[in-house]
């Protein structure tokens, strides 16, 4: 078997709503998908439909070489699952949550109680673990939901956006979590709106846009697919930035965006870089920062689906 | 852990008996578990069948049947019922908190048998059932009921009532799945069980009421629940009430568990 996950043409409709239009995608073991792509893509469909959650209307899965549909038992072996919200019984205590995974999947009253106490433990719920899951913060939730899903020890996890609405501090102690699942060699399939998120975390990504897959690749693959890169330019005095505007169009003979202080364009031949510096320099204008990146997910996001991804923006 | 399993590994294809039967254990112990962190939940489920003993015996019972005390002798197995049939829909929220907060989610995607959610849920309420109706039972004769029949009487009062609550719980599950918040469970509940209960002969003798109201209570299940409850702890007539109630439990099952099992099986 080649990939831990493998879907091929899924659909579903809800009435009148398209929420999966065709989606293929593989994971092969061990590594990690993002699935990037706004609300409403259709991502938690995919993942629902991939957790045995829902049947698809058209095409079909595999996770683990079994059928999502027909082999559902058996996939339910293998997958952790966490949604987008903190699946915990809030009257339970982080324990008790715990333990009762470990008692529905077959473990005895001191296995399941030796494995909470040890996810407790990873993820720093220790002390917190007697109190009821109501009274957590949302990081401690988030955390808890992750160690729910891990009691069985999957080989296969979906985090369904995983770190929305927490905060910053706890989203970059989720991902060194997920991290360390990598290190076990877990595969894992993340969706999320944040593409620095993807960025991060992500050996392959692919882009969801209204239930289809737009683009797929490697983080830097998809940067390059635009076959662009940035030139970032502010002048140290912030009454030329017109003027820095027209010597970039000028040269690069695309309106540059003007904001912040920045003008920033997408070019195509590094060529243009030198050309920008002589002319800035022959006008007397000093940058502050002049710089040539790679196009960033947010960029190639906006310049593959026509608009941002981030989640304000969406329609 | 970097290797999948691949299908040369024999993995379990469905859930057992045994494991069924120890997964509903599980999810039993849950739902009851979670009494010891809310005692408050067990005193809402305490007080409001309290609260409606205590009201309807002293503020009613002199002007229904002239003491409080007669009245108590009425009314109790009434409000045992009556007790019993709004407590069928805890399984609703409880199932419609489930699903909205997502555990129901992650529940369904752990290799357990697909029935034991839902099986766990209506065993720990019909635990709570058997104490809500011990409670009221002793409340009752503190302040004067009697039991005239026997300890079979009550016994047979409680596995009727638990018989009914089962069936009705269908409904319930139904309801909790279909519901788009927790608080709409309880708006249907208290809009479809308040007049059931009140139009039946739980709480007072229908022979007061307006022709059209008695006709209707003579046919209401609530009524045929009530007196056969009543026949039981005090005595009276009790094959055709406990007889009819259970045509009527059946009907439940026949109407709302292939209803409720059909949305569960397609929920999304």
């Amino acid at each position: 078997m080649r990939y831990a996950i493998e879907a091929e043409g899924l659909a579903k409709r809800y009435g009148e709503t398209t929420a999966l239009a065709g989606v293929d995608l593989v994971v092969p073991p061990g590594r990690l998908l993002g699935v990037l792509g706004p609300n409403g893509a259709g991502k938690t469909t995919a993942v629902r439909i991939l957790a045995t959650l829902l049947a698809p209307d058209a095409g079909r899965a595999t996770v683990g070489g079994f059928d999502v549909v027909r082999e559902s038992h058996q996939v339910r072996t293998l997958i952790g699952l966490t949604g987008q919200y903190a699946a915990v019984d809030e009257m339970l205590t982080g324990v008790e949550n715990l333990l009762m995974i470990g008692r529905l999947l077959g473990l005895s009253r001191s296995e399941s109680r030796a494995r909470a106490a040890q996810l407790l433990d990873r993820f720093d719920l220790a002390d917190a673990g007697g109190r009821a899951a109501k009274t957590f913060s949302g990081g401690m939730r988030r955390r808890l939901d992750l160690a729910a899903s891990l009691v069985g020890r999957p080989q296969v996890l979906f985090l369904d956006e995983p770190t929305t609405g927490l905060d910053p501090r706890s989203r970059t102690d989720l991902w060194g979590v997920v991290r360390g699942l990598m290190a076990d060699g877990v595969t894992v399939l993340l969706t999320t709106q944040y593409l620095e998120e993807a960025d991060q975390l992500a050996d392959d990504i692919v882009v969801f846009d209204h239930g289809r897959v737009i683009a797929s690749g490697t983080s830097d693959e998809l940067k390059s697919t635009t076959g662009a890169q940035v030139l970032e330019v502010s002048p140290l005095r912030a009454d030329q930035l017109g003027l820095v505007a027209k010597v970039v169009e000028a040269v690069v003979e695309t309106p540059p965006e003007v904001a912040n202080g920045k003008v920033t364009v997408a070019v195509h031949d590094p060529q243009v870089v030198p050309a920008v510096v002589r002319r800035l320099d022959e006008l007397g204008v000093v940058a502050s920062e002049l710089a040539l990146r790679k196009s960033s997910l947010d960029e190639v996001f906006l310049s593959l689906t026509g608009h941002r991804a981030d989640a304000k923006a969406v329609v | 852990m970097a290797v999948v399993a691949t299908k040369a590994v024999p993995v379990e294809r469905r859930v057992g008996v045994g494991a069924t039967v120890r997964q509903t254990a599980t999810l039993a112990w849950r739902s009851l578990v979670q009494v010891k962190h809310n005692p408050w939940d067990l005193l809402d489920l305490s007080i409001q069948p309290i609260m409606f003993l205590l009201l309807f015996t002293f503020v009613f019972g002199g002007a229904i049947s002239g003491s409080t005390g007669d009245y108590l002798q009425f009314a109790l197995p009434g409000l045992v019922v009556q007790n019993a049939l709004f407590y069928t829909l805890s399984t609703a929220i409880g199932l419609n908190t489930d699903i909205s907060k997502g555990v129901f989610d992650r529940l369904r995607s752990l290799p357990i048998a697909r029935t034991a959610p839902l099986a766990g849920r209506i065993v720990a309420d019909t635990f709570k059932q058997v104490w809500a109706f011990g409670l009221l039972m002793g409340f009752g004769m503190l302040l004067g009921f009697r039991v005239q029949t026997s300890v079979a009487g009550v016994l047979g009062a409680l596995a009727l009532l638990v018989v009914v609550a089962l069936a009705m719980s269908w409904m319930s599950v139904l309801i909790g799945l279909k519901a788009s918040s927790p608080e709409k469970v309880q708006m249907i509940a208290f809009s479809a069980m308040m007049p059931l209960t009140f139009t039946s002969s739980a709480l007072v003798d229908p022979v007061t009421f307006p022709a059209w109201l008695r006709a209707w209570s003579e046919v209401n299940p609530v009524s045929y629940l009530a007196d056969a409850i009543r026949g039981l702890l005090i005595g009276g007539e009790v094959a055709t009430p406990a007889l009819v109630s259970l045509l009527w439990a059946a009907g439940f099952v026949a109407v709302f568990a292939p209803l409720a099992i059909r949305v569960f099986r397609t929920r999304v």
